[in-house]
């Protein structure tokens, strides 16, 4: 029996998109590519994050925003579904700000960002280190620290849990995922797209690229043309501990295993996901910067993503013009978004319209030509 | 950081080797080993046991370790014991601890002479306090005289358990049992090879001799022996058995000592992009090698068992031609001289090599290695079950990296060293594909482990791009 | 679990498991030690807190990991010891010091 619907990529934005289809009684199939590909959504660090976002387009905040209101519900309903747990927590993030400057520079940022937004009160405020001291009596902060932003909303998640748990709610609700099922070409055919798999075509009335970065060559073939680039990032991992962090940082968290992830780098490197000893060095010295006790942590991995960044750094939604029916979704902040993926846009693409609110995001916005 | 011209990365026979013909003409040498003394697994403590009582006890093979380490001392190469390798970049930079500091080191060519490990041998209770790899035992009789307590169980394939339970009678310890897990109508296919192996008929000679002097001692010996289970509350207490046509029996056990064969040491190469190559009569991974051991990537080698499961005297004519090899490439040795002097080790090698087809098919593991039981536990690190591994491998088709990411096997400090070979049989077997279109877990660093105090530390001038 | 051959006599040195003192040869291998304890285990797992003893004394399993002279997740099958050594099993997970 034919889908209803074709997702190209089995990332966090593929999978949470078809799972949101599935759930509104779509017959999806999701085409996710082999074992040794890039691969992003194994490579987040796992926040599901506010505080600091959307400098220059308000529209980012609103949309992030909207999606933490969602998380919650949506965890609890993937949570049940799937049989899995997500390990979701949202009581505040914090940002650590090193020396004076630091936290004063933290201070006009986020004032800067909350003017452009405007909206209502501010959910983030400035505790001085006295104050953070209190809410983590169990790590010692380095000398510098002199305090932190904490972000009320803010929150993380087990990327790689919510990614097998989107998967397995796909299945559950009736959708087809298949692995190793790289998509090489789409062709409109009729008013249906096909799409050419290794010896194999499928066929569906809609179809929706979130390939991560394999999504350029595939949208150009449905009339989008999308910028992207990789832009890699370091992360580590050290061995479990018992409870110490019970917030998580910008760059700094305890997950409910116990392991501290240290997180990232921000590397204009090409497609190259090697990682380096550079990165570890610095990353964990800003870590005992931070936390002079995870000095002794053995350190037991460190890999290297590759986000899908398009050039302002914010997502791109549009469905075609030349092609309805055809939509791309691309972001690299798939877990924070994952909710509003599952709901409002899986909804829309059903409707077969966006909503204006997503016109900030059309990837025309990067066409010069346009604009002039 | 230091820089030299050739680091080696490994003091065993092959690492030794390599060093005594890499000085031999003029190299600067960097030697790092893990372990406190040179000698690698085979040769461990040889320098200060070799000439005791106990050295004698351990045989001839033991004991031509202690003429090498002398050799290896006096070369004139660095040698930093007890010093761990977590990461190599290309250039080669490497980056080493030892004492609680990190430290970079720049070297033009590389031999990686890290030799090899037990094949993982899972089965319900393989993680008990009691449970151990033969290879641990041998080990702790060599380095501290030590014997299991009480009558020992062993039980496994391969020259190995042999050469210890005559090695561990010589020393006054006590062998409850031997379960032999070799499959039945191994010797037939193996005797195909023997014409081949006839060239190290001394090698089979004293195989056989390790046999009779076993039956000989009375050891019991339980032949094809398929399946074992250890149980007991926090320690082995019972170790459970049974035969391939035969049904459960149970003993009390508190040591039992495990081996199903060796594989090479695959983690650097692997981090390193090096390609490796799937050995069907090994079942595992090996690098892909030139005549002299070169990788895929230039200027870097193995030598050793880590570039083949071949002994001890393999491994140093591999060493030895690596040494030479690297002088070579360093300008230090016009090609022509290389290969005239690397002859005697070529052929010396040849012969090795020759015999190993014949071991290999008579000692093939026993295919439940590969398939235990779903309550075993594969990753040992996350506690990771085979029944787990098969669930998960019915979802789409997953390969080992993605059901790493959904089960977190591979992800604890040993990174697949003792789990990544079964994860790919489990889901070859669940997907029906052959092995090795499985891979392996991509390899990441630290390839040891390494602090974070340590890594700050690290002076970013030379971990600089 | 295991026992030793020989005497270590003059070359005895004490080392400190868990507050208690125990006997061992200067310059021998800590694993083998904690495997002659009485107890076998040497440590409980981050996971389940299962306990653990040395399996492959070579450092490719990391079950040997314990703490030495206050520096966690030491394997201890690389490590070799001194007269004095303080040795303390790992329980679970570490808790991080101050």
């Amino acid at each position: 029996m034919r889908p209803d619907i074709i997702v190209v990529g089995g990332g966090t934005v593929g999978a949470a998109i078809a799972y949101g289809l599935a759930g509104l009684k779509q017959r999806v199939t999701l085409l996710d590519g082999s074992d040794g590909d890039f691969r992003a959504a194994r490579a987040n660090f796992g926040l599901v994050w506010l505080q600091g976002k959307g400098m220059g387009l308000p529209a980012y905040q609103t949309l992030t925003r909207a999606s933490i209101a969602l998380w919650r519900d949506f965890t609890t309903e993937l949570e049940s579904l799937s049989g899995a747990g997500l390990d979701y927590e949202n009581t505040g993030g914090l940002f650590f700000c090193v020396g004076e400057d630091g936290f004063d520079k933290r201070l006009s940022q986020l004032q800067r960002l909350h003017n452009q937004w405007d909206g209502g009160e501010p959910d983030w405020e400035m505790i001085d280190r006295a104050a953070l001291e209190k809410l983590l009596p169990k790590a010692r902060l380095g000398r510098n620290v002199s305090g932190a932003s904490f972000g009320r909303l803010d929150g993380h998640a087990n990327p790689l849990k919510l990614l097998m748990a989107l998967h397995q709610g796909i299945v559950l609700r009736g959708g087809t995922v298949r692995s190793n099922a790289a998509v090489s070409k789409i062709e409109r055919v009729g008013s249906d797209f096909r799409a050419t798999l290794d010896g194999e075509q499928i066929t569906a009335p809609r179809i929706v690229i979130a390939a991560g970065l394999g999504s350029a060559r595939l949208a150009e073939q449905v009339g989008l043309v999308v910028p992207l680039r990789p832009q890699r990032g370091q992360v580590l991992v050290t061995e479990r501990f018992d409870p110490f962090l019970p917030l998580p940082a910008s760059g700094l968290r305890q997950t409910a295993e116990g392991t501290v992830m240290i997180g990232a780098t921000q590397e204009e490197t090409g497609f190259d996901v090697s990682t380096t000893s550079d990165a570890a060095s610095r990353l964990s010295q800003k870590t005992v910067d931070v936390v002079p006790a995870l000095a002794g942590a053995t350190l037991v991995r460190q890999w290297a993503g590759l986000r899908v960044m398009t050039p302002d750094g914010y997502p791109i939604y549009a469905q075609s013009q030349s092609h309805p029916g055809a939509f791309v979704a691309l972001c690299h902040s798939g877990v924070t978004l994952a909710a509003f993926h599952a709901r409002d846009l899986a909804s829309a693409i059903l409707d077969g319209a966006l909503p204006t609110s997503l016109t900030p995001f059309h990837q025309r916005r990067f066409d010069v030509s346009q604009a002039a | 950081m230091s820089t030299v011209d050739l680091l080696i990365v490994g003091a065993g026979p092959a690492g030794m080797a390599a060093a005594v013909a890499a000085r031999r003409h003029g190299l600067d040498v960097l030697v790092v080993d893990d372990q406190p003394a040179p000698g690698g697994q085979i040769w461990r403590s040889v320098e200060t046991v070799a000439a005791t009582a106990r050295g004698g006890r351990l045989g001839e093979s033991y004991l031509a370790g202690a003429s090498r380490a002398a050799a290896f001392r006096a070369c004139g190469a660095s040698y930093d014991p007890s010093c761990q390798l977590w990461q190599i970049e290309p250039g080669y930079r490497a980056f080493v601890t030892s004492a609680g500091k990190a430290r970079t080191v720049s070297a033009k060519a590389v031999i990686l002479a890290t030799g090899a490990q037990e094949r993982p041998v899972p089965f319900p209770g393989w993680t008990l306090p009691g449970v151990l790899t033969v290879g641990a035992g041998q080990i702790l009789l060599k380095t501290a005289d030590q014997v299991p307590a009480k009558p020992v169980w062993i039980a496994g394939s391969g020259p190995l358990p042999l050469l210890y339970m005559t090695q561990l009678l010589a020393a006054g310890g006590k062998i409850a049992g031997f379960l032999d897990t070799t499959p039945r109508g191994r010797l037939k296919p193996a005797l195909r090879h023997l014409p081949a192996a006839l060239g190290k008929a001394g090698d089979l000679l004293k195989g056989l001799a390790w046999t009779l002097a076993l039956k000989r001692s009375g050891v019991r010996t339980v032949k094809h022996v398929a399946e074992i289970e250890a149980r007991g509350e926090g320690r082995l207490q019972t170790l459970r058995y049974r035969t391939d046509n035969g049904q459960w029996q149970e003993t009390a056990a508190e040591v039992l000592l495990v081996h199903e064969g060796l594989v090479p040491s695959i983690h650097a190469p692997l981090a390193l992009d090096c390609q490796v190559e799937w050995r069907a009569g090994q079942h595992c991974y090996a690098p892909v090698l030139d005549g002299w051991g070169e990788t895929s990537q230039p200027g870097l080698f193995v030598a050793g068992d880590g570039a083949g499961i071949a002994g001890a005297i393999a491994a140093e004519h591999r060493g030895t031609l690596a040494g030479l090899a690297a002088a070579a490439r360093l300008g230090k040795l016009p090609a022509a001289a290389a290969e005239t002097e690397a002859a005697p080790a070529r052929r010396a090698l040849g012969r090795e090599l020759a015999f190993r087809p014949f071991l290999d098919a008579l000692y093939a593991p026993r295919p439940q290695v590969f398939a235990p039981p779903d309550e075993t536990i594969v990753c040992r690190c996350e506690e990771v079950t085979a029944g787990t591994l098969r669930a998960r491998a019915q979802i789409g088709r997953p390969g080992p990296n993605q059901v790493k990411a959904f089960t977190r096997a591979g992800m604890g400090p040993c990174q697949g060293r003792q789990c990544g070979y079964t994860v790919m049989n489990i889901l070859a077997h669940a997907q029906e594909r052959p092995v090795e279109a499985l891979g392996f877990y991509r390899i990441r660093p630290p390839l040891k482990p390494v602090t974070l105090g340590e890594l700050a530390a690290l002076d970013q001038k030379d971990t600089a791009a | 679990m295991f026992r030793k051959l020989h005497d270590p006599g003059p070359q005895a040195v004490t080392i400190f498991i868990d507050g208690r003192s125990v006997s061992a040869e200067a310059g021998e291998n800590l694993a083998a030690v904690l495997l002659r304890q009485a107890e076998g285990w040497s440590r409980t797992t981050t996971v389940t807190q299962s306990p653990r003893a040395p399996y492959c004394m070579m450092g490719v399993c990391f079950e040997c990991l314990t703490e030495v002279d206050g520096v966690g997740s030491v394997q201890a099958c690389l490590t070799t010891v001194r007269d004095g050594m303080r040795i303390s099993r790992q329980l679970g997970r570490r808790v991080l010091s101050a």
